[in-house]
C-alpha cells in the first residue's frame, strides 16, 4: 500500500568511506536520470536507505492485509466479497514485488521477514488503526489507498530500476483499490441515515491518520534532502499531502460528508486548502508501538508464520523427494 | 523460526501470442511446480500473459557491469552497421 517518511535513524556515520571520485560518478549518473541496477557500484548509504525503504514499504503491504482481511466473511454481498477478496491479494501481490526488489539489493528474504516478526522493521501507522464497520473498509480503499497512490506514483521513477518497476505494477492495481473504496461509499452515502452516519464516523477516524501517511512535515524530515538528491524520493512529503487534501476534500462533497477539521478552509490566492495541524504525538506514539492495533497486527503475522511452519517444512521436503526420485530415474 | 531459503526464481511472461517473453521479476518457491502456481497468482492476476517461464535465478548467466564498457563499446565506432551511414544518390529508390 505504501511507505511514508518514517524516521530513518541516523547510523550513517558507520559507513565505510568510500571513493569519492566514484560517488561523484554515481552522482552525475543518477542526475542524468539514469537508472541504477542491481549490479551497478553504488553507495553502501544508497543501499541501505533503499533496502530500509523498500522492505518497509513491503511489510506495510503485508501487515496492510489484516484490517481489510477482517472484513472479507462480513462483506455485505457476494460481489463486495469478491472485490474485497481480490484488493487484499492484491496486497499481499504488492509485499511480494517490493520483498523481491529489496532482494536485488542483497538482503535475504528470509532475513526481512524476520525483521518484521521480530519487531525490528517498521510499516506505515495507518495499519494500526483498527477497523470497526464496514464503512471503513470504504474508507480505507478511498482514503489510505488514495495516499498511497499519491506518494506511489513519483516513486516509479525512483532512480533505483527494481524498485520503479515494482512501483508501476503497484500503481496500476492501486488505483481499482482507491475507486472500489469509494464506491462503497458512494452507496453508503447514498443510503439509510444510519449508513451515512457511519461512512461520516469512519472518515473521521481515517482522515488525520490518512494525512499522517505522508509522514512528517519537511522541516523535520532529516533524510529527505537525500533521498532527493539521489532521486529515491521525488516530491516532498508536505507537497504530496497538500495535494492529497486538495484532490479529496471535493471527493468527500461530492459524498456529503465533512473532513473532521474545523481549520480546513479553501484559499483563493493559493489555489490550495489549508488545513489544521496534525498531531504529531499520536503518530509517534503509533509508530512507538503504542497505536491502537500494534500489538494484534505483529501477533497475527507471526502465528500466521508460525501455523505455516510445517507447510513450508513439507515443501521443502517434497521437493527434496522430487528431486531424488528425478536422479534415480535419470 | 526456521528459516527456509527458497531458491529464487525469474519469472518471464508471454503477454499474447507473436510477442516473446518478457522479464517481470521474480519469486521464491521450494520447486519449479511451486514457482508456476506462484508466477500465475502473483504476475497474471489481471490476464497479463498466454505463457510463463521460470528460470531458477542461480542458471542465469549475466555480464558484469564493470566490463560493460569492453563488451559495448566496441558496438559503438562501427556505425556502418546501420543502414544510415551510407548516402542514397538523389533519385534512387526502393534502396
Amino acid at each position: 500500500m505504501y511507505t511514508q517518511g518514517l524516521d530513518q535513524k541516523g547510523d550513517d556515520g558507520k559507513l565505510p568511506v568510500e571513493d569519492a571520485a566514484q560517488a561523484k560518478l554515481f552522482q552525475d549518473r543518477v542526475d542524468r536520470e539514469e537508472k541504477v541496477e542491481p549490479k551497478d557500484w553504488m553507495p553502501a548509504a544508497y543501499r541501505k536507505t533503499l533496502i530500509r525503504q523498500i522492505s518497509q514499504h513491503a511489510h506495510s503491504e503485508i501487515v496492510g492485509m489484516l484490517p481489510e482481511g477482517n472484513w472479507i466473511t462480513r462483506a455485505p454481498t457476494l460481489r463486495r466479497k469478491a472485490i474485497l477478496l481480490a484488493k487484499v491479494q492484491d496486497e499481499a501481490g504488492h509485499g511480494l514485488y517490493l520483498y523481491s526488489a529489496a532482494e536485488t539489493l542483497g538482503v535475504s528474504r528470509d532475513d526481512l521477514v524476520d525483521q518484521l516478526l521480530t519487531g525490528k522493521a517498521k510499516y506505515s501507522s495507518i495499519f494500526n488503526y483498527p477497523t470497526l464497520n464496514w464503512a471503513d473498509i470504504g474508507a480505507i480503499g478511498w482514503l489510505v489507498d488514495g495516499a498511497a497512490v499519491m506518494n506511489q506514483i513519483p516513486l516509479c521513477r525512483c532512480s533505483y530500476g527494481p524498485y520503479a518497476r515494482a512501483m508501476v505494477r503497484v500503481c496500476r492495481e492501486e488505483s481499482f483499490h482507491q475507486r472500489q473504496g469509494f464506491d462503497i461509499l458512494v452507496k453508503m452515502c447514498a443510503g439509510t441515515p444510519d449508513q451515512k452516519r457511519m461512512a461520516q464516523d469512519a472518515l473521521n477516524r481515517w482522515w488525520w491518520p490518512s494525512l499522517m501517511m505522508f509522514g512528517p512535515n519537511d522541516a523535520n524530515s532529516s533524510h529527505s534532502a537525500q533521498s532527493m538528491k539521489w532521486k529515491i524520493k521525488r516530491i516532498s512529503n508536505d507537497d504530496l499531502r497538500q495535494k492529497f487534501v486538495d484532490v479529496t476534500v471535493p471527493q468527500a462533497d461530492h459524498l456529503g460528508i465533512k473532513v473532521p477539521d474545523p481549520e480546513l478552509a479553501w484559499n483563493e490566492e493559493t489555489q490550495h486548502y489549508e488545513f489544521g495541524a496534525i498531531d504529531w504525538s499520536e503518530f509517534k506514539q503509533v509508530l512507538a508501538g503504542n497505536g491502537p492495533c500494534n500489538k494484534e497486527r505483529l501477533h497475527a503475522r507471526q502465528s500466521a508464520h508460525e501455523n505455516g511452519d510445517w507447510v513450508r517444512q513439507a515443501a521443502v521436503e517434497y521437493a527434496k523427494k522430487q528431486m531424488r526420485r528425478n536422479e534415480q530415474a535419470a | 523460526m526456521s528459516k527456509q531459503d527458497w531458491p529464487l526464481f525469474e519469472i518471464f511472461i508471454r503477454a499474447k501470442s507473436g510477442l516473446s517473453h518478457r522479464h517481470v521479476g521474480s519469486l521464491h518457491a521450494s520447486d519449479a511446480d511451486m514457482a508456476m502456481d506462484n508466477a500465475r497468482d502473483l504476475y497474471t492476476r489481471r490476464g497479463e500473459g498466454v505463457s510463463i517461464w521460470a528460470v531458477e535465478s542461480s542458471a542465469i548467466v549475466a555480464s558484469d557491469p564493470a566490463e560493460s564498457s569492453a563488451l559495448f563499446e566496441p558496438a559503438e565506432d562501427k556505425i556502418y552497421r546501420h543502414p544510415t551511414f551510407y548516402d542514397v544518390p538523389e533519385g534512387v529508390e526502393n534502396l
